[in-house]
């Protein structure tokens, strides 16, 4: 008797599953693909499962794998549309035309990184050069009276650096950025697991400084402006500032498709830069490609 | 077969009823519905029973597989245990030092065991000697609901709430540290070192404290000259086992000990485990590559010292039930 309710069950919750399928097999659905970035990918899915509402007759096939692969996924033609967080190269553009068609480029959002603060902290702006003799390898800096200042309610003035684990996008771009391509960090950082636990972490400790991306900022941390050298002047962190690029430490986010896109691909990405699209790439915490007003 | 004989009714035992040829075997062998579900949860216990060793077999063939081309290939032992450079990622120089790792590892369950070892022997002697009838019992649940928090909620605690704490009561820079995860750890591991250890001295028979007791000893003297002795093994497998717990935990270290990667010099030092960082690096490390081998090869080395220590744990519980 309970094997038999048990059958029947499974069988009734078959059932919607079959409705379902019998559905998708319609003429009009198109399905996208989409490849590259890893830093991109939370976006790109977001984007792809709040597109399903949108237009239910496109389904956009989502993958990472790094800027790279996309953007070689684009030469070879297997890819509607490529992620990739780095602009594309003049050799990547050649082999696009090689293959008859004609990148384009469409700038999707802007990845900008603030340095923070604890609120007491009495910094207000710090260099490219402090920041590498702070975070990298044979950087003096271990004491905030090196910076010519007092933390209040740190004890010792130590610096405490926090970082992001080895592996993170994030912590690729700020290295490349602030201390060059080749220089490693200095050991003894704080490495945290997420951009929010680093926020999290500042904000509970005096002595502490970390880098994170401009959306996790709370009213408990600080922000410091940033200069690239240390007697120009210096940038306040802001979607604005990330926009127009005078912000030194944001990189903007780019997809690509192989020459003019037309029809559902276009449609794509034409929802993707409207003010709806843009919202849910400032709720996964990058910063968008003009402001915009995001109810709550 | 032989076993399913066992439950057939009470056999026809005269001369003639004997069965000798094989129909007459075949025609008592009777497969009715209770004889397929007999079978049936032989073999599901069985399966049940060998699982355990096919899993750690599996395992741990599974992660040798994964790090034997970093072990035979970039792998250098000095540098693996006597650096502390660990920097797997770096674009000029990626080098693969554990030293800082196995030092964090073993700093924090070193002090996780200062903290629960008298925690746990104190609670359960309390609770194994002195403790009767309504509190003994209210007191086991509550030590086996401390067992059922998640550790990520331990980690949390540690980041959020011992952080700002540590930082106030001791005037330190900050509280991500030894301390912070030793203590939390400790707590962790506490709850099973108490059940065991209350175990260890449960078997201990009764005749023994009642000996003592007539020649005049004290409670005290009971517990401290009879009862621990005799309970000995069962006692330090329960902290061996504490140890295999700390050695192996993952979410609560990665929050509370500050994931940094230094020698520590105080109990206020920051400092990195080998779990978290396998925890924290292999989401994002492309399979195949060296930083994956050499994740895998902490992986190995972690499974080898946690078999090593429960083993120990086993052999030595073993050892009391013997005799």
């Amino acid at each position: 008797m309970n094997t038999l309710n048990r059958i029947t069950l499974f069988l009734l919750l078959l059932l919607p599953l079959s409705g379902c399928g019998g559905g998708s097999d319609g003429p009009s659905r198109v399905v996208l693909e989409n490849k590259g970035s890893d830093t991109l990918v939370n976006v790109a899915q977001a984007w792809a499962e709040a597109y399903r509402g949108i237009n239910p007759n496109v389904a956009i096939a989502v993958t990472g794998g790094g800027s790279g692969t996309g953007i070689a996924a684009l030469i070879n033609g297997t890819v509607d549309i490529a992620n990739s967080s780095r602009s594309i190269k003049d050799s990547e553009i050649d082999q696009v035309r090689a293959a008859g068609a004609e990148p384009v480029e469409y700038i999707v959002g802007f990845d900008a990184l603030a340095v923070y603060v604890h609120g007491d902290n009495p910094l207000t702006s710090i260099s490219f050069d402090q920041l590498a003799e702070i975070y990298g390898e044979g950087g003096t800096y271990e004491n905030w009276a090196d910076l010519d200042i007092e933390v209040p309610g740190c004890q010792g003035q130590e610096i405490i650096r926090v970082s992001r684990q080895n592996n993170s996008g994030t912590y690729a771009y700020f290295q490349e950025a602030v201390l060059g391509a080749t220089r490693d960090f200095k050991l003894g950082s704080r490495d945290m697991h997420g951009s929010k636990d680093v926020v999290d972490l500042v904000e509970n400790t005096a002595c502490a400084i970390g880098y994170s991306g401009l959306a996790y900022a709370t009213d408990h941390v600080k922000m410091l402006d940033i200069a690239t050298v240390s007697d120009s002047s210096a940038v306040m962190p802001s979607v604005e500032s990330a926009i127009d690029g005078s912000y030194p430490i944001a990189r903007p986010l780019f997809m690509y498709t192989r020459g003019e896109p037309t029809g559902a691909t276009k449609e794509y990405l034409d929802w993707i830069l409207s003010e709806e699209g843009q919202c849910i790439i400032l709720e996964k915490g990058y910063a968008p490609v003009r402001q915009v007003s995001c109810g709550a | 077969m032989k076993q399913t004989r066992l439950i057939m009714p009470t056999p026809d035992l005269s001369p003639e009823a004997i069965p000798t040829t094989h129909a007459d075997l075949e025609a008592l062998d009777r497969r009715d519905l209770a004889w397929y579900v007999d079978k049936g949860l032989q073999v599901a216990i069985f399966i049940g029973g060998i699982s355990a060793i096919v899993f750690v077999l599996g395992i741990f063939v599974f992660i040798t597989k994964e790090g034997i081309s970093f072990v035979t290939g970039r792998f250098d032992l000095v540098e693996f245990f006597t650096s502390p450079r660990w920097l797997p990622t770096s674009n000029s120089n990626p080098t693969y030092g554990a030293l800082a790792l196995i030092v964090g590892t073993a700093s924090v369950t070193g002090m996780a065991m200062l903290v629960a070892i008298p925690f746990s022997l104190g609670a359960a002697i309390y609770i194994g000697e002195f403790a009767t009838g309504r509190t003994r019992e209210i007191l086991k649940v509550l030590v086996e609901l401390l067992a059922a928090i998640p550790s990520v909620v331990w980690g949390f605690i540690g980041l959020s709430i011992m952080n700002s704490l540590i930082i106030d009561l001791f005037n330190v820079p900050i509280g991500l540290n030894i301390l912070n995860a030793g203590l939390i750890l400790g707590l962790m591991a506490a709850p099973i070192m108490t059940t065991i250890a209350e175990d260890a001295l449960k078997a201990v028979p009764d005749e023994y404290r009642q000996a003592a007791e007539a020649m005049g000893a004290t409670r005290w003297q009971v517990i401290r000259r009879v009862v621990l002795p005799a309970a000995k093994n069962g006692l330090v497998a329960a902290v061996l086992l504490g140890v295999g717990r700390g050695f192996g935990e993952t979410m609560a270290v990665l929050m509370a000990t500050g994931h940094s990667i230094q020698i520590p010099d105080s109990l206020f030092d920051s400092v990195r485990a080998l779990t978290a960082t396998i925890a924290a690096e292999l989401g994002e490390t492309a399979v195949g590559s060296d930083h994956y081998g050499a994740l895998f090869t902490l992986g190995i080395f972690l499974f080898l010292v946690t078999f090593i220590i429960n083993l120990t744990a086993d052999l030595v519980v073993r050892g009391i039930r013997k005799k």
